[in-house]
Parts: structure tokens; sequence; C-alpha cells
């Protein structure tokens, strides 16, 4: 994308216009709202930001529950999701498109329905509800309710990622290693996931980084217990909610960093890319041409 | 696949909330699920209870607090929040989770003034100097006049204030169709309808949104105390008597075998100490409200209840709130959020 910016704007009125527009709109929209996190989770300086971040019990617990949740639901997704992409890339089957268009469905669909779904499915009066009580085990307004429903909304993340990745690599060198005498690991680690390595790891920065985030899934099975069931976006909330502005945007204000950390990792990742498909292609060119063709 | 997951960090969700041993009383912890405004409330009086439990039978209390809208919070009870306690705001909401079988149907009697240890009454929280002067009911059927008050289905604010606004025009003699008029004139001018108390209180005040805001006088002078003097209170002449329920979760408390620490933390609302916390929170005191003269600052104002509005809180459920019932009638949702 950046390549086919003009490399010197402003040449006319119009440009200038419309750069100063686009300008304006990010600054308004972007850069802003961002600052005036960072702004009010300092307002009272550095030390009264530690202290809201480092010394409130609740808020501890709710960033202690956010770093464990997200990487389970994150793990998960990355295994479902290399799974269903070596799936959906590798076979054809009845079904397949139907099983491509739901992977889509936690994007579709309403994160607060996703959760409502969750209440009924595992809740007191749910239809697993009676097995669960039978088994003494909690779900929902709990650390697993949490779970599910952050690995919910975060499903097509990672598996979206990877199908375009397999299908343009194709199944050549897998099929290479097998007649080489590579068993199914083998072609796994030493063929499939090198192949895909960035691809994949995209999907888990974009995947974690969403994971992190989410609010309206979360915030209905949560139950809302303080320093059991918050996770920093709906610490976030409470904080605000409880006229403790500037300790709530110090909340805000490590998500946003955290936010920012994953947007250099993208950049990264996205660099790699490219360069990883530029290189696929010339492989390919050469290979196209040290073809002997019998002419 | 969901079930995959659930199965396989069902333990870790266990371990973590594990009923406390039968054979160690000498630490209980209470979840004590509750409404929207009473944040600053439960956490006076729980760091008050914690100490008189620890003193009077030795066993360390701790308490888990749980705030959202009071409708939400019924429905999160029954869904299998594991409260102990329900602190919430209207009795229907305490009374669904009775019917759920979770708490035994004599539960109002089981404390003094039908399980209702304070009150609250619904006042107007305006614009610093009154802009708008808005003096009484009469006032909100201004058409320059915009009023932020939560949804009436999920908020125990909101329905207080539904109920509010309806007794205002019936005790100024008007009729049932002059109530209705009333009631569906301030929707139309209300911009925004939250879902719970404290999120409306945000609305208006941090957002600064709306002439006036139709909320609990806790809430009020808590809102009033944090705007750094760029909000009023004013008491309209009538108004309706809040009457916030309380209740112990039979069912969670027997399985989890925190009864007793339940029931105390609950009783502790009535003594002096937890009367003199409640008062301080600009809540009002059950003896207070039930004859004698409230707390210096809370004005002694004429108070209906919702057995004057609708007979009894079944009647107002199924006429005002319930599917189709009049509010389902009033509200456009397209003139609002």
């Amino acid at each position: 994308m950046a390549n086919t910016l003009p490399t010197k704007p402003g040449r006319t009125p119009l440009d200038a216009l419309l750069v100063t527009g686009a300008v304006a709109t990010i600054g308004l929209l972007i850069v802003v709202p961002l600052a005036s996190v960072f702004a009010e989770a300092f307002s009272q300086g550095p030390q009264a930001w530690w202290e809201a971040i480092a010394h409130d019990p609740d808020t501890r617990h709710a960033i202690w529950l956010s770093l464990t949740v997200a990487p389970v639901a994150v793990a998960f997704n990355t295994v479902f999701g290399i799974a269903a992409a070596w799936l959906v890339a590798r076979f054809r089957f009845p079904g397949r498109t139907l099983l491509v268009a739901l992977f889509d469905v936690p994007f579709s669909v309403s994160p607060v329905v996703a959760g409502l779904a969750l209440v009924l499915i595992f809740g007191r009066q749910g239809i697993l509800g009676p097995t669960l009580a039978w088994l003494a085990m909690k779900v929902i307004f709990a650390w697993p309710g949490l779970v599910l429903a952050t690995t919910f909304v975060t499903l097509p993340l990672v598996v979206r990622e990877l199908i375009p990745v397999m299908e343009a690599i194709g199944p050549e060198e897998e099929l290479a290693a097998v007649s080489l005498g590579a068993n199914g690991w083998q072609v796994f680690w030493r063929v499939t996931l090198p192949n895909i390595r960035w691809a994949l790891l995209h999907g888990i920065v974009l995947a974690n980084a969403r994971a992190m985030g989410e609010f309206g899934a979360v915030y209905v099975v949560s139950g809302h217990i303080a320093g059991a069931t918050d996770t920093m976006p709906l610490r976030v909330e409470k904080l605000f909610q409880e006229y403790r502005t500037p300790a709530s945007m110090a909340v805000a204000s490590v998500l946003a960093a955290l936010a920012l950390v994953t947007l250099v990792a993208k950049v990264v990742i996205e660099r790699r890319l490219e360069a990883e498909s530029r290189d696929l292609a010339a492989v390919r060119n050469v290979a196209a041409k040290s073809d002997p063709s019998p002419s | 696949m969901a079930l995959g997951i659930a199965l396989a960090f069902g333990c870790l969700g266990c371990s973590g909330q594990a009923p406390q041993g039968e054979g160690k009383p000498t630490r209980v912890e209470l979840l004590n699920v509750s409404y929207d405004p009473t944040r600053e409330l439960y956490r006076d009086i729980n760091a008050a209870f914690v100490s008189h439990y620890a003193k009077e039978h030795g066993t360390e209390v701790s308490i888990k607090q749980s705030h959202a809208s009071s409708g939400g919070q019924s429905r999160a009870v029954i869904d299998g929040l594991d409260a102990d306690v329900v602190t919430l705001a209207t009795w229907p909401d305490v009374e669904a989770i009775a019917k759920a079988k979770l708490i035994r149907p004599d539960w109002q009697n089981r404390f003094d003034n039908a399980s209702v240890p304070y009150h609250s009454v619904v006042v107007f929280v305006v614009r610093k100097g009154n802009p708008k002067q808005i003096a009484d009911w009469a006032d909100l059927n201004r058409g320059d006049i915009s009023i932020i008050t939560p949804n009436p289905k999920t908020s125990g604010n909101g329905k207080y204030s539904f109920l509010a606004a309806w007794g205002a025009a019936l005790a100024a003699g008007g009729s049932e169709e002059d109530a209705r008029k009333f009631v569906a004139a301030i929707y139309k001018r209300t911009p925004v309808l939250d879902t719970g108390a404290r999120a409306a209180t945000a609305t208006f005040s941090q957002k600064g949104i709306g002439d006036v805001h139709l909320t609990f006088e806790n809430e009020a002078h808590l809102e009033v105390a944090e705007s750094k003097g760029t909000l009023e209170i004013v008491y309209p002449r009538r108004s309706i008597r809040v009457d916030p329920p309380v209740a112990v979760v039979d069912t969670n408390v027997d399985s989890k075998g925190t009864r007793h620490a339940a029931e105390a933390y609950l009783g502790f609302l009535y003594s002096p100490e937890g009367q003199a916390i409640i008062a301080r929170h600009h809540y009002r005191p059950w003896h207070g409200a039930t004859g004698s003269t409230p707390p210096a600052d809370l004005p002694n104002i004429e108070l209906f209840d919702v057995t004057f509005v609708a007979g009894s809180w079944d009647n107002a459920m199924q006429k005002f709130f319930g599917e189709g019932g009049a509010f389902d009638a009033i509200y456009q949702p397209g003139a609002g959020t």
C-alpha cells in the first residue's frame, strides 16, 4: 500500500487540501484521543500513575487476569487456526465453503450476542448447566467463561491469516517431503511451519491485540466481580464510573501502550511477509525459466 | 470445541473459586451482588463489617463486590453468578431470583422493614445555577428540557424514575391518561437511555448531556460532590420512596457453607453502626424514612411509594415495564438511542 502513495504531495491546491483533510481526520480520530488518554493518565504525575496501576489490588488483579486470559485464548486459536487452515487449504471436501464461512461468524456476530449465547449454554439454566453443577465446575462468571468468550471473538484471526498463505504456497514442497520419506510431524515442523511462520505470527499478534481489548463478550460473562472477574477493559469502565478518571485512564494507558507495541510488531512482521512473498515469486520465476521443456 | 476448552480449563476455574473448606471456619469469602450506585456505600460497610465480624466470631471475612444494573444483576444470579447476598434496587429483582428457587419465598420477612435496610428518593440533578429553572415535575413537560434517566427495563433507577414521574402526575390530581402523557413527554426528550444508574450519571455529569438527571438522592449527592461545583440538586415537592431490598441467596450460601456470615452481614446493615454509614452516604436510614425525620441534609419532602402508583410491584411490572406495557407503548427507540 505504501508504495502507491505519491511521494511528493501538495503539488496542486487540491492535493494540499486532501492531504490536510486526511491529516486532520487522523489527528482528530486517532492522535488526539490517544494523546488525551495518556495526558489524563499522567495528569497527577508518574507517581500517581504508578500507584493507580500497582497499588490498587483490584487493578493489579485485572491486569494479571488479562495477561492470563488472552494468551490462553490465543494459544487455542493458534492450534485451531493451523489445523483448520491446513484442512481448508489442502483438501477439497463437501461443506468446505460452509466451513470457511463459519470461521467468519465471530466477526459478524455482535460480541454481546456471543456472550449471551455462552450464558445460554453454560449458565445455571443453560443446556450444560446441570452437568456443570454436578461436576462442581464454574464456567460462566469465572475464568473459563472469560477464556471461552475471548477465544470466540478472536477465532477467525489466525485461521483467516493462514488460509491465503497456505493456498499461495501450494502443496508441492510438502508432497516432495513426503516422497522423500518424511512423516507427518516432520513435514509440519520442517516444511509447513517455516513457510507460514510470519503469517502465523501476524495472526497471533492481531488475535492477542483483540483478546486484550475485548469488552462486549467478556462483559456479559464476567459477572463484574471486582478483584475476581474484571479484565483490564472492564476495569477501565468501572474506575471511570467510580469517578476515578485518572486511575481509569492509567489502566487505559497500559492497554494503549500494549496496542502500540502490537502495532510495531505488526509492521515488522508485515515487512517480513512482503519480503517472503517476493522471494516466493522469484523462486517460482527461476523454476519456470529453468524448466527443461522439450521443444 | 467450546466444550473442549471448558472441560480443559474447568478445573482451573473451580480451584480458584473453591468453596471454603468445611473444616476451616476461620476464613469466609462472601460475594455481594448489588446495583450500580451502592459501590461507595458497600466499600465502607464491608470494611466495618469485616472488623466487626472478626471481633465477634474470630472469623476473617473477605467480601467481593459486583455492581451493574439491578435487572441485569438479578438475571446474572439466576444464570449462576455465585452471590451469597443480593442487595438490589427493586423488589421484583429479588423476587425473580426467589422465583428461580435460589432464595426462599419468605425472604421479605427475614429482615426488618420487609428486608429494606435503607431508603432513598428520586430527585433532580441540574447544571449549576439551574439555568433551565427546573423546580418541580411539571417543569419536565417543557419542550426545551432534555432529561437523562436510565432504561426502566434494566435499571432500578430507571424504574423508580418512571414511577416517580407517573406518581407525581397522579398526586398532582391528574388522571391515568394525564400521567401517561406526562411520562411519554419525558421519554420523548430523553436522548440517551443507559442500561444502569451509574452509566446514566456518567452521561449527565461527565459527558455533559441533558438538562436534568432523574436519580436516587444518594447518587445525586455523590454526583454533585464529584462535579466540583458544576451541578446541584433540586428537590421536587413530592417524590417516590425508594425501597432497595436485601436477601441471602439460600441455595448458594448452603452449598458454600457461608450462611452464618451472610446473615450477619445483612443484619449488620440494621445495626447502629451500619445505619450510621448508610446515613453518611446519603441514603435514608430505614427507621428515619418510616416516620421520624431523615438526617439533616436530606429534606423531608412528601413521599409516595409504589403501591400508590400501581397497587403493587407485580402490577407495576405488568402494567409499566412488562412486554407490551406502558413503557413499550411510550418509548420510540428511533427518537432516543
